[in-house]
């Protein structure tokens, strides 16, 4: 099991090195320099002095070679420190420090109905297999891969104001101050962003159960004389489980991302609505900071949970 | 002696006879698998309103007009409504499948094109090749979903092509990854020693017996990310960071609906949707019944691609 833990962390490292590396370059890619989209200002027509140009690039850091820039990128992050936003000169870490944990809860609220949903679709669909029970669940599923997040939030949002005349809130209620408040606020938002991970997850569950009762010790636990229900639940289920708990896990990555378009729509000021308004003002200091810390936090929610299937799993931990 | 040219009838008969395997073999496929053959007539429909955009659009999709905004849904001139300058919605719908279809066709084909490519070198060569390569993947794929094209278009700007460029790049890796172990498995063959014993080189090995074994599997990949791109391009455009906001995109047409005009005008923030999905479900059930008949090793992969 050390053995394990070791060879997955030693692995994460490189990744999580070169994912910055590769962010880091591909946003000096952006033409100009952005001491002089700065000073340019919104409508690129200041005039600028040579001066006001090195002053501005000696602060940003921007006058060192790229990997000088790079390394000391990296070390400020390590002390959590972001750098300060060209659009808002303000330092990004405090503005991180308030949406980050809104868009991890949308995040994992979502993550959660879907599985809370697909995960009986699929069992049902699978002992039912070939009944019309199983032919609606895997339309139903089939049509949710399909069907945009966005526009599900857009018709949820349709419902809302025609059925119940209510808008999305311009104001945000803390989870901590007023956690009513906060999960009527995040519901209608992490449905929207579920709808497509619900799908996978029930075709998962399905596709895992099929296979898992097909298996010898299914056939020995119903001669032996278990019930079905038992059978079902505590032989089938519980091994179905295992891939379909991976599986929702790594959908993480794609929710997490999902939720740049749901936190639009619905008004949510999480990360996402800050990803997408920084590109907008060309605040490149926030889309890098923004990106960097989605990704690494979707690469420690991937080691976490691979390490977590090695603990359930003894097949894994010993090879 | 008058000696018969060979070719002249071959030129004419072969390809009346590709045509007809081509038709027969698609009779055989939608009969195996009637929701693929369902969601390649829906396909073609695609192509086909694409194609004939100009005449099967009843107006202009550009032209606005001060009197019909936010015509109803049924007014002589905007049979789908108008949206908020006025123009004709049903127009901009038929417009649109060819910016779905553009972008979908163009950054899919690349992109697995692109990555056959990278996934074949990467088995072929191995060593530090294979490792420097799969590295590489391994970092592009490490950004979540949508994150790594939403990084390239900050980088690119706004604009139709752009998102082209952003989803080609999106696609490479991952084709790569799963062409990678085809052909890994592919090298181990024994025709394949058998071409090197006869001589046959690099080059000739790669492109005669290992690539074209790898098209079958292409073609699944391909139809795949043509699902995804298309729900890609809609987002993005939906956000603004995509397609301009005066070209017809389907994703495009849904921005702002939900907000600023649900009391005026819902039907604004419906139809673009219904084509949206209507069009990925077409290309999903296709992809999977290609995917059944031709890899069936593929399955439980289809997620689309973002």
């Amino acid at each position: 099991m050390y053995t394990y833990v070791a060879k997955r962390i030693a692995l994460f490292i490189p990744t999580l090195v070169l994912v910055t590396i590769l962010l880091f370059v591909l946003l000096r890619l952006i033409p100009g320099d952005p001491a002089l989209l700065i000073l340019l200002g919104p409508e690129g027509d200041n005039t600028v002095t040579q001066e006001e140009l090195d002053a501005l690039r000696a602060k940003l850091g921007t006058d060192r070679p790229i990997y000088v820039e790079y390394g000391h990128w990296i070390w400020r992050m390590l002390q959590l420190d972001f750098g300060v936003s060209y659009f808002y000169d303000e330092p990004i870490s405090e503005d991180l420090l308030s949406k980050f944990p809104i868009t991890l809860e949308l995040t994992i609220l979502s993550v959660f109905l879907a599985s809370v949903v697909a995960v009986p679709m699929g069992v049902i669909a699978a002992i039912k297999q070939d009944t019309w029970g199983d032919y609606a669940s895997r339309i139903l599923t089939f049509a949710g891969l399909s069907v945009p997040n966005f526009w599900v939030g857009i018709l949820i949002i349709y419902f809302l104001v025609i059925g119940f005349d209510w808008l999305p809130p311009l104001g945000y209620a803390n989870l901590w101050e007023d956690p009513a408040a906060n999960l009527q606020q995040l519901v209608f938002p992490s449905i929207a962003l579920g709808t497509s991970n619900m799908a996978f997850i029930a075709r998962v569950t399905r596709s895992a159960m099929l296979e898992i009762l097909r298996e010898d010790f299914i056939r020995t636990a119903r001669s032996k004389g278990l019930t079905e229900r038992v059978v079902i639940y505590r032989h089938a289920l519980k091994n179905a489980l295992l891939p379909v708990v991976t599986v929702s896990g790594y959908e993480f990555g794609r929710q997490i991302s999902g939720t740049v378009i749901i936190e639009t729509i619905f008004l949510v000021p999480g990360m996402g609505r800050f990803l997408i308004e920084a590109i907008f003002h060309r605040d490149y200091a926030v889309v890098q900071a923004v990106i960097v810390l989605i990704t690494v936090t979707v690469l420690l929610v991937n080691v976490i949970l691979d390490l977590a299937y090695a603990w359930l799993n003894p097949r894994i931990r010993y090879t | 002696m008058i000696q018969q040219q060979p070719g002249a009838v071959g030129l004419t008969a072969r390809p009346i006879r590709g045509l007809r395997i081509a038709y027969r073999q698609s009779i055989k496929f939608a009969r195996a698998k009637p929701l693929g053959g369902i969601g390649a007539a829906i396909a073609i429909l695609l192509v086909v309103v694409a194609i004939f955009s100009s005449l099967l659009a009843p107006n202009d999709p550009y032209s606005t007009s001060g009197k019909l905004r936010f015509a109803d849904p049924g007014t002589p001139e905007r049979l789908l409504g108008g949206d908020e300058l006025g123009r004709d919605v049903l127009s901009r719908l038929v417009y649109g499948s060819r910016i779905s279809l553009y972008v979908g066709m163009l950054s899919s084909f690349v992109g697995c094109g692109i990555g056959l490519i990278v996934g074949v070198a990467s088995a072929y060569f191995g060593g530090k090749t294979d490792l420097v390569l799969q590295r590489l993947v391994d970092a592009m794929m490490a950004f979540p979903g949508l994150i790594f094209i939403i990084a390239i278009m900050a980088v690119l700007g706004a604009s139709l092509n752009n998102v082209v460029i952003a989803l080609t790049i999106a696609y490479i890796p991952s084709t790569a990854r799963i062409v990678r172990s085809q052909a890994l498995a592919i090298n181990e063959m024994d025709y394949i020693l058998a071409a090197r014993a006869v001589g046959v080189g690099h080059m000739g090995t790669i492109l005669r017996h290992i690539t074209p074994n790898c098209y079958a599997l292409l073609l699944v990949l391909i139809t795949i990310h043509l699902g995804g791109a298309i729900i890609a391009e809609a987002s993005l455009s939906f956000l603004g960071i995509g397609a301009p906001p005066d070209v017809p995109s389907w994703g495009g047409m849904l921005r702002g609906a939900a907000q600023n005009y649900v009391e005026v005008a819902p039907w604004l923030g419906v139809f673009p949707g219904v084509a949206i999905s209507l069009v990925v479900f077409a290309w999903n059930l296709l992809g999977d019944a290609l995917r059944d008949v031709l890899d069936p090793r593929l399955r439980g992969t289809g997620r689309g691609a973002v």
